[in-house]
């Protein structure tokens, strides 16, 4: 599904019957501050929804009002077609999974994660098991007894889902649930909180900062800024084809010129680039009339690096320009190259290194050529 | 390095023997058993004498025992009124009159003794004489008085515990679905116990030992013990009240022992456990 930000923002008009949890215009001000700002947005039941988006960006006072500890200064928040609007965090169908995991420093695991039972009025027996199984499932099984201080940061991670988890709540907040952990754990959790979440079937909304791991969570993602959810969609739509210079440069990173249209063609626009020095043909349809301002972006992966020009086929003037490398980073499975193209911009471009000391290298301060096929660029308006 | 040492050192001593020679030698006299306090009688001397007669006076008793009721008492009310001050100092944000009451609840800490014990007679007498209540001076307005100063001192302490306070501990215990008075009872208040329990030592070393306050909300048949010592002394030091004062000190000493011991020990055992946490990660 491509979503559009103005599809997202009128839900009532095109009600989505499988939306579980439901935004309608929400806003929250903190005094003057704007925290979130007329937010629309339906989430699908069973569904990995991640708001992504940098600090104050209003992803957190989001995640906040969907819990119930900020209440939306105008607009509405459903979850299952409830209005949550007078109803208090400890009786929402919600759980959370906080960003500094809060264990409760004075009770053991196993009391931290039946706390939530506790409150709910079960039996002892009832709550043993159910305390147990979850255990095992975030394969914490032996260490009941221990008090958080005990733990490693990955074992206090995995408490703090079990103990969100126990009650079976139909949607899990998670706040940046990776971001405490190091490289090698993150990777290796996040794909075991992607099987939990399949074996559970709950609902995941994610906040993180992190695009790498918005883009392996989230099958969705919702790109924020400045308490607007600028785009939503899956990570390749939002990769490939951003909504908005800010999108595009917020994920990844990416090589941006300002241009102006000068032809267009069916299913293609041809962009004058004073910056680049050449002309790109971007084989895309982009609804702009001829001389109008727009950028183009080219990813750093999609740009093909060679010593000599491109095949007489690309035309020379079009799709490529020459330069000289600069800088070289080398990363082990790809290489940075930090380009000069003629016109004095720099170009990032990188290869991955797929064969092994076979060819020449690269070398710095090399004259090369830079080329990208037609449906490379990405035409923005805004 | 050399002469830093040496002036440490210097320093150690002199401060020690400024802060313990005076109770060492009350200490030292309390085994005398002349009955005048300043000559040694070294032919009978050391002597329980004084701790014998001691357990007889039944004035300095009645007043221990009444000084241990106020202070049990007001360490109590002041413990539970200065947790909800300190609450509602750090929790509830700006409100109407949070300057007012944070500037009431410290006032005691820096106010004269002498006004506060001159103005708390004052509320007294006017009360008695509006409302009828409390009916004239002593143990009811001495435990009122304490309850005041002390309270201030407890919303201090707890102030600062709950500064320092994750509010997310009580948000995930709400969203576990724990209202807001239970998650008080379960979370908020095992979580400040130590700076409540500290509180409330300080509010009854402080209530046990006040004179100035006492003197002006005291009435006849009131006699704290801090009372009574003084105006013993007003006629001459006698020798039972240096006993009576060693096993003050002695009991004291116990205490902090015990504390201490008891908090380097959880101390110890809160790093070995983050050790083999540590560990744990690799």
């Amino acid at each position: 599904m491509t979503a559009n930000p103005m599809s997202a923002a009128t839900p009532s008009a095109s009600p989505d019957p499988a939306a579980y949890v439901r935004l309608a215009r929400v806003t929250k001000k903190f005094g003057d501050f704007t925290a979130v700002d007329e937010v629309s947005l339906d989430i699908r039941r069973g569904e990995i929804f991640c708001l992504l988006g940098g600090s104050g960006s209003g992803k957190t006072t989001l995640l906040r009002m969907l819990a119930g500890f900020e209440r939306p200064s105008a607009g509405s928040v459903y979850i299952d077609g409830v209005d949550m609007s007078a109803i208090p965090p400890y009786e929402r169908p919600v759980n959370m999974m906080f960003q500094s995991y809060a264990l409760f420093p004075h009770m053991s695991v196993e009391k931290n994660v039946a706390f939530g039972l506790e409150q709910e009025g079960l039996g002892r027996d009832a709550i043993r098991r159910q305390v147990g199984e979850i255990l095992d499932i975030v394969k914490m099984g032996g260490y009941g007894a221990r008090k958080p201080h005990q733990l490693s940061g990955g074992q206090r991670q995995r408490v703090a889902l079990a103990r969100a988890l126990v009650k079976r709540p139909k949607l899990l907040l998670l706040d940046e649930p990776l971001a405490a952990l190091d490289k090698k754990l993150r990777e290796h959790t996040q794909f075991e909180l992607l099987n939990i979440q399949q074996r559970l079937g709950v609902t995941f909304i994610v906040v993180t900062h992190d695009q790498e791991e918005a883009m392996t969570l989230g099958q969705r993602l919702g790109v924020m800024n400045h308490g607007k959810i600028v785009q939503v969609g899956t990570p390749s739509d939002i990769y490939e084809s951003p909504a908005s210079r800010f999108v595009a440069d917020f994920i990844g990173s990416v090589n941006m010129f300002e241009g102006r249209v000068s032809e267009e063609g069916t299913g293609f626009v041809r962009i004058e680039c004073g910056e680049l020095g050449c002309a790109v043909r971007a084989e895309r349809a982009v609804a702009c009339g001829h001389g109008t301002t727009v950028w183009t972006a080219i990813r750093p992966e999609k740009i093909n690096i060679s010593r000599r020009p491109p095949a007489a086929g690309a035309a020379g003037a079009e799709n490529a320009v020459r330069g000289t490398v600069r800088e070289i980073a080398y990363m082990g499975d790809m290489s940075i190259y930090l380009v000069q193209i003629d016109s004095g911009k720099m170009l990032r471009v990188t290869l991955p290194n797929i064969t092994r000391g076979g060819e020449r290298p690269l070398a710095r301060e090399e004259g090369v050529w830079l080329s990208w096929h037609g449906s490379s660029p990405v035409v923005l308006t805004e | 390095m050399r002469s830093q040492g040496w002036f440490a050192r210097g320093a150690l001593v002199l401060g020690l023997v400024f802060l313990y020679v005076p109770i060492i030698s009350m200490i030292v006299f309390s085994f005398n058993y002349s009955r005048l306090v300043t000559v040694w009688d070294s032919a009978r001397s050391p002597s329980f004498r004084w701790y014998a007669a001691l357990v007889h006076n039944q004035q300095i008793l009645g007043a221990a025992w009444l000084s241990i009721r106020i202070a049990l008492v007001s360490a109590t009310a002041a413990v539970v009124l200065g947790t909800l001050a300190g609450m509602a100092l750090t929790r509830f944000g700006r409100f109407r009159g949070r300057m007012l009451l944070a500037g009431m609840t410290t006032a005691p800490l820096v106010m004269p003794e002498v006004i506060t014990g001159l103005s708390l007679l004052l509320l007294f007498v006017a009360m008695a004489q509006l409302v009828g209540w409390p009916r004239g001076v002593g143990a009811v307005t001495i435990t009122l008085a304490h309850i005041t100063f002390c309270m201030a001192y407890v919303t201090v302490v707890v102030q600062s515990r709950l500064a320092g306070f994750d509010e997310a501990l009580e948000e995930a215990a709400m969203d576990l679905g724990a209202r807001p008075l239970r998650v008080f009872l379960r979370i908020t208040l095992p979580l400040i116990l130590p700076a409540i329990a500290s509180g409330w030592l300080l509010a009854f070393t402080l209530s046990w030992d006040d004179l100035v306050i006492t003197q002006f909300v005291a009435g006849p048949g009131s006699s704290t013990l801090p009372m009574v010592i003084f105006s013993k002394v007003r006629f001459g030091v006698t020798p039972d009240v240096n006993a009576l004062a060693t096993i003050m000190v002695l009991v004291v000493a116990t205490g902090i022992a015990i504390s201490t011991v008891w908090m380097r020990h959880r101390q110890r055992r809160l790093e070995r456990d983050m050790q083999l946490a540590a560990a744990a990660n690799l």
